[in-house]
């Protein structure tokens, strides 16, 4: 009964007639599965350094005539088997993705919330803040982020620290996409007359901002929240491309086609190929999902 | 008639203009000749500046600007000045300049004082002789003072630039943006990593053995960025090339390499003076100090697949701490340790350590030839041996000061050798370590009375057979001691075009006297 009803509600009507958004979502789920499986399925454990082979490293792909079977998409400089590091990498890369995205949400949502909700100066100094930070573009304030905090850190714990503040540094460069669009629905929200009423019976700013505003609000953020999924791997990806990013121990897809990128010209193409097809096969399913749920939760294209 | 005159000279000019444009990774740190004891800084000021001996093509000692020199003790140096010689701003080049450049470069703020180690005085006897008073017999005298470069009093003096600038408070001095030597290329600019232009002395005392007027040095930091400056033919000659790209260049049939390999061994450092690692999970002990653990570790090192994987095959793979074209250095004692991790495990089980232990590695990744790479391929070595090493690489420049306050238990490191005789390694690396010259580079705090003897005595001994088995008998106690890992010796091929000749020098550092380009 319930799946029938969600198999007719609107947006599975509308996911149906869409294959782009089923291939989307099929990809997408091969992704989840692989990061989340990486260390069961994967053939080999490529942080374990003790499983490395230096005298494997270089090995092209399994259907070149050098290759070996049991690194289906050849080894990079380390002996590093490329199919299970790009499993491994994609669980950084996604992990490292939704991390960032929810922090940024949290940030973005409350504070917007804020902003809307009790106008003012509260909402004059949130807002100026954010005007300011999306004059910058996001990567540049990651980096900045990403810097300070590699100088205040110990030096020894770099390697440690270095995916929290990652997350830190991406979801901080985001927050304001959320911000603003929950302020403009928190305002339009805020003089209708539930609110109002809710405000007569004399619950408090706090309770009504959370109980009555916030459902109203979120259709958009999550739009926003996975359009931005994307954007945040690709951040992640670029900044461990200009090496600030994991340690080259723990490679996320970013390092993992740095370190590629170093081979090209002595034609070992494989390393930074593979891992930036399932870069841009990883993002291009995320933004085409988010895509369509833009759309689908648009009233003015229904 | 003169602006004529000036259109035929700017025609005429191009002619015999050839340009030789080097490109390579680092910049020049500065042009003060006695500042910095640094492998660029050198290769570019010896551009325009001279001292009293040089190396020929073929590395012997050959007279520089001291035509020629007598023993008059074991303690006294005389050195005869070459005659009608003038620096870059016309003045002469006499024996005050001498006695002042010695003054000058033993200055605490300059890193450059081990050129002029062992000599206590300079004294002037006339205008084109000086005696050089030395501490004790001084064997390596000749080769030591070929980095001692001579510097012009007055030139000095005039710009208040009596003084070695101070680095590390970045002071900036004359002498530190202005060149004035005697050398045979005069330093028109330099634009900090961007280029630094030269242009040839016509006033030069010597012969070029090239036709190259102007050079023009680029420094590059990408590899790939580096590499393609030389295939789309914007520069001529490409040093510090990155491994990998080596067999495709060979293949180019614009371009030439020129093999050959610096006298470079790149080495593991371990700290045997704590009682207790700084960065390990041993606590209360120090495993370093013990030799099964020093030993297990540089047998667990497959030396021959860094070799081939890692390195392309540009390297010589290194049982003793000097490379082949040292002194010292002979095939029948750089034994290279047998690969062999099962008897490593082995080794470590009877020093106590059955399951291994877990060490941080310390590694510069923008210095020698795959430094971070050649870490991680030890990273996972050593873990086959049951040893967890956790790999912390960063810039020379944060990594040298973390060395020198030995905030280390284990570090990369590679030691050239300026003076191409192994005394200057066992005295800079294996020496128990003093304020001075001695133990200069013992990061890991080494301390072995036996080799303190004899390189004390190599520092002084005459005879040359005496010495050389000394030499031997140092390399070989370090060797069997384990007090390093060495890895390996590097290579360092130059690619140039075609039209390029130049002569291979093994300091790394190409000189433009030596190149003709076509």
């Amino acid at each position: 009964m319930i799946l029938r009803r969600l198999w007719e509600h609107d947006l599975a009507w509308s996911f149906r007639r869409s294959p782009v958004t089923i291939v989307a979502t099929a990809l997408t789920l091969i992704w989840v599965g692989a990061a989340l499986l990486a260390p069961w399925v994967s053939p080999q454990d490529p942080f374990d350094m003790a499983s490395l082979n230096l005298s494997d490293a270089f090995t092209p792909p399994a259907w070149d005539e050098k290759g070996i079977g049991r690194y289906p998409l050849g080894t990079d400089n380390q002996g590093r088997d490329i199919l299970s590091t790009i499993m491994h990498g994609a669980r950084i890369s996604l992990g490292v993705g939704l991390a960032a995205v929810l922090f940024a949400l949290v940030l973005g949502v409350s504070l917007g919330l804020l902003a809307g909700y009790l106008g003012g100066r509260v909402e004059a100094i949130i807002m100026r803040i954010a005007d300011v930070q999306l004059s910058f573009p996001a990567i540049l304030i990651a980096l900045l982020i990403d810097g300070v905090a590699r100088v205040a850190l110990p030096g020894d714990r770099h390697d440690e620290l270095a995916i929290p503040v990652l997350v830190l540094a991406i979801g901080f460069a985001g927050w304001v996409q959320y911000a603003r669009t929950v302020r403009g629905s928190t305002m339009v929200e805020k003089s209708k007359e539930y609110v109002q009423a809710a405000r007569v019976i004399g619950r408090r700013p706090l309770a009504i901002m959370l109980s009555h505003v916030l459902p109203n609000v979120m259709g958009p953020v999550l739009v926003i929240a996975t359009i931005h999924i994307a954007t945040a791997i690709i951040t992640e990806a670029t900044l461990s491309f200009l090496g600030v990013g994991v340690p080259a121990t723990r490679p996320s897809l970013g390092t993992l086609i740095r370190i590629g990128n170093e081979f090209l010209y002595s034609g070992e193409w494989w390393i930074t190929l593979f891992p930036g097809i399932a870069l841009v096969v990883l993002v291009l399913s995320v933004n085409l999902l988010g895509d369509w749920l833009r759309d689908a939760l648009n009233p003015k294209l229904r | 008639m003169r602006l004529l005159a000036a259109i035929l000279a700017l025609m005429v000019a191009p002619a015999y203009a050839v340009t030789l444009k080097w490109a390579a990774q680092n910049d020049i740190l500065t042009m003060d000749p006695h500042s910095q004891n640094h492998a660029t800084t050198h290769a570019i000021m010896q551009y325009a500046y001279e001292g009293l001996t040089r190396y020929s093509k073929d590395y012997q000692i050959e007279p520089c600007l001291a035509t020629s020199w007598d023993k008059v003790s074991e303690t006294q140096y005389r050195f005869h000045l070459r005659k009608n010689v003038k620096f870059h701003d016309g003045s002469p080049f006499t024996a005050d300049d001498v006695v002042f450049s010695f003054g000058r470069i033993k200055q605490p703020q300059g890193t450059n004082q081990i050129y002029v180690a062992g000599i206590k005085e300079v004294k002037k006897v006339d205008d084109t002789t000086v005696d050089l008073m030395l501490e004790g017999p001084h064997p390596l005298l000749l080769k030591n003072i070929v980095d001692f470069r001579i510097m012009s009093k007055s030139w000095s003096e005039k710009n208040r630039s009596q003084n070695i600038q101070d680095y590390s408070k970045q002071e900036e001095t004359y002498a530190s943006r202005n060149t004035n030597g005697t050398g045979p290329y005069l330093i028109k600019g330099w634009e900090p990593d961007k280029r630094i232009v030269m242009a040839v002395n016509k006033e030069w005392w010597g012969k070029l053995d090239g036709n190259i007027t102007d050079v023009i040095y680029t420094p590059i930091k990408s590899d790939a960025t580096r590499v393609s400056a030389l295939l789309s033919g914007e520069v001529d000659l490409v040093t510090d090339l990155p491994t990998q790209d080596v067999e495709r260049l060979r293949k180019e049939p614009a371009l030439k390499i020129l093999d050959g390999h610096e006298v470079r061994t790149i080495f593991i450092g371990l700290d045997q003076h704590n009682d207790e690692l700084k960065y390990a999970n041993v606590k209360g002990k120090n495993p370093f100090k013990d030799l099964r653990v020093r030993k297990a570790l540089n047998m667990a090192i497959d030396r021959e697949a860094i070799r081939k994987v890692t390195m392309r095959g540009l390297s010589i793979p290194a049982g003793i701490m000097i490379a082949p074209g040292v002194h010292g250095h002979s095939k029948d004692i750089d034994i290279v340790p047998k690969f062999d991790p099962a008897a490593a495990k082995k080794l470590l089980a009877e020093a106590g350590y059955p399951d291994g232990f877990e060490f941080t590695l310390d590694c510069p990744n923008n210095r020698y030839v795959n430094d971070e790479k050649i870490c991680q391929a030890l990273v996972s070595m050593w873990a086959k041996a049951g040893v967890r090493v956790k790999l912390n690489a960063m810039q020379f420049a944060t990594y040298i000061p973390k060395l020198l306050n030995f905030d280390t238990s284990a570090y990369m490191l590679g030691w050239g050798v300026p003076t191409f005789d192994g005394l200057y390694t066992l005295q800079s690396l294996v020496h128990t370590k003093t304020k001075g010259a001695d133990g200069s580079f013992n990061q890991g705090r080494i301390s072995d009375k036996k080799l303190d003897e004899i390189i004390d005595q190599l520092k002084i001994e005459t005879d040359t057979n005496k010495r050389d088995a000394l030499l031997k008998q140092g390399l070989e106690i370090t060797r069997d001691q384990a007090y390093y890992v060495p890895l390996h010796h590097q290579m360092r091929p130059w690619a140039m075009k075609k039209g390029v000749t130049i002569v291979y020098s093994l300091d790394d550092r190409p000189q433009a006297r030596f190149a003709t380009v076509k």
